[in-house]
């Protein structure tokens, strides 16, 4: 399924304060029917509030919040009603079986389902033979699965993801990841998945947004996103000042971006990398390694790092 | 029809989780110890409570019977029962807080208001079923063991006996106004409950409220004697009236009346920060 032209989210301008701490200042973005959509931000970004607002689990300080064409506050049981969510970890009554769990939330949802759909969904998401099982025994991963499960039950619009990942070892995030591909792929869902890992975003969604400190800084399609950006590529070589001076003689010392004790860091476009190289090696200059990142996932690790 | 759903899940949690068990079970522990108690040693405490009504009173019949095994009961159980009753109620918001499930709860198309009503009907039906079952130990169980008979009742102006054939009925109003004493201290802890983020908090604060209230309630200070008749705490032994001869209608309405207002205002601040609460748990 391709994404259409159809806004299902339109937030404008979200802000929450608590008090005199803004957790959001400036959040806007829209997610258009058919988007894997990823909202990318670093720890504290304020990405779990944006979510919990969107969800009416948080009243937002000020700005527009409109799911499927309506507003959220006035219209807030029809929007919830087209949406499954897990937010942040999945909880669910450790007293009950993963079957009662799924057939209580259900039914909350609005739907009638039978044992036999809550079986199949149970089944979809790999906990066949666990249904009867309470849910003490149950493993991060585990609870996981099932958190998707319940998101899946009454056959929403929407799927948000607040971190699906958080936690999981890797087998566990391949998992969960091929789970959220099929739900895009096979299922025809349009999911708000939301990452603190670039690469995870790149790996699934077709547009995104980055906010940080509270605000959204860029948005757009993912493709566009990385590819438009020129490469930041490391040249590991055995004499700096020799490689900085072969390109100052070849006119290229604009590229240099930073020097540090063993590399030149050079913003440039992927076809330039063999062309640099050459011009070391037939220089002398010795290339222990040459690393490239895109400017954005620089500027993302900058964020998280400032 | 979606409120009905979401009463039928809080029945169904209640039901599933072992602490609503404790009750119960303390109740039927309490009243086994009692009738093991009176069954032993009845006869010699029946003596010691009308020996100076004696040399004035010639008593006729068995006065160890199972409706005077029943009264005491009640009279004693109703002290301790707000506890056992706090112990779920109190868990009804503060419970999915801490476990993290109101994450989930509320963000289904239910609306914030509907979710506390069904906690808190599924919170009066289990407080319901803890006084069914002291009524049912206290009355058809003593009276199994003791058989029926007069009761007599010590009060502060004297002994009362009321006949059997008008007990019924007594009983009955009896443990209506103590229900509805308990609904009061079910709405108390739900109140706190929406409050808290954690099941402990709201279960003392309601046995701090009660025990405080109970303490205001009893100091003969003049000052504190303004405030004592509109003290839920002063109404919760109101049930007692119904064994006066004749019966004090006016103060058994006023009880009631009181008792309503309080879980009105009580419900009214809960439906109120529920539905302003941000979830951050």
């Amino acid at each position: 399924m391709t994404a259409t032209d159809e806004k299902i989210v339109e937030i404008k301008h979200l802000e929450k304060s608590y008090g005199k701490f803004k957790a959001v200042t400036d959040v806007s973005f829209d997610v258009y029917r058919g988007d894997v959509f990823g909202f990318l931000g670093p720890n504290g970004a304020g990405k779990s509030t944006t979510i919990r607002t969107m969800l009416s689990l948080i009243r937002p300080t000020s700005g527009e919040l409109k799911l499927f064409g309506k507003n959220l506050l006035s219209d807030r049981n029809y929007i919830l009603g087209k949406i499954g969510c897990i937010v942040e970890k999945p909880d669910f009554y450790k007293y009950l079986s993963a079957e009662k769990n799924i057939e209580l939330f259900a039914r909350l949802s609005g739907v009638t389902v039978t044992k036999s759909k809550v079986h199949q969904i149970i089944e979809f998401v790999g906990l066949k033979g666990r249904e009867k099982d309470k849910l003490n025994g149950f493993s991060h991963g585990m609870k996981q699965r099932l958190g998707i499960a319940q998101t899946l039950i009454h056959d929403p619009e929407l799927i948000i993801l607040d971190e699906p990942t958080t936690g999981l070892d890797p087998q566990g995030i391949i998992d969960i990841r091929n789970l959220i591909l099929q739900l895009k792929n096979e299922h025809n869902k349009t999911i708000l998945l939301s990452s603190h890992i670039l690469s995870e975003i790149e790996l699934i969604a077709n547009r995104m947004v980055i906010i940080n400190k509270g605000k959204s800084i860029i948005q757009g399609s993912v493709k566009d996103l990385l590819n438009a950006q020129e490469l930041i590529v490391s040249f590991s070589v055995d004499d700096i000042n020799k490689a900085k001076q072969v390109l100052d003689n070849a006119s290229m010392a604009n590229l240099i971006d930073t020097v540090e004790q063993t590399s030149l860091l050079l913003h440039l476009s992927q076809e330039k990398i063999p062309i640099i190289n050459k011009l070391f090696c037939d220089n002398n200059i010795n290339v222990f390694s040459i690393e490239a990142k895109r400017k954005l996932e620089d500027y993302f690790l900058k964020l998280i790092k400032g | 029809m979606m409120f009905w759903k979401s009463t039928y899940n809080e029945f169904l949690k209640i039901a599933a989780k072992p602490r609503s068990y404790i009750g119960i079970g303390a109740i039927t522990l309490i009243v086994a110890i009692i009738l093991f108690a009176m069954k032993t040693d009845g006869l010699s405490f029946i003596s010691f409570v009308t020996a100076p009504f004696e040399q004035s009173l010639a008593f006729e019949g068995d006065i160890l019977n199972g409706n005077l095994i029943a009264f005491i009961i009640l009279q004693m159980l109703i002290i301790h029962v707000p506890l056992l009753i706090a112990l779920v109620t109190g868990d009804l918001v503060s419970g999915e807080a801490a476990m993290g499930t109101i994450r989930l709860l509320l963000t289904k198309p239910i609306s914030r208001t509907s979710i506390l009503f069904s906690k808190y009907l599924a919170g009066c039906a289990y407080t319901l079923v803890i006084l069914l079952w002291m009524a049912f130990l206290a009355l058809i169980v003593g009276k199994w063991l003791f058989g029926a008979g007069d009761l007599m009742v010590l009060n502060s102006d004297g002994l009362i006996v009321i006949q059997e054939h008008d007990l019924a009925w007594r009983f009955l109003c009896g443990f209506g106004i103590a229900y509805l004493s308990m609904i009061m201290i079910s709405t108390l802890s739900l109140t706190l409950s929406c409050f808290s983020e954690n099941s402990i908090g709201p279960i003392v604060s309601t046995m701090a409220i009660i025990i405080l209230f109970t303490i205001i309630g009893t100091l003969d200070v003049p000052s504190l004697n303004k405030i004592q008749p509109f003290l839920f705490t002063s109404h919760m032994v109101s049930w007692r009236n119904f064994f006066e001869d004749p019966l004090p209608t006016k103060k058994i309405i006023e009880s009631a009346m009181i008792l309503i207002i309080h879980i009105t205002a009580l419900l009214s601040v809960a439906v109120y920060k529920f539905n302003r609460k941000d979830i951050l748990s």
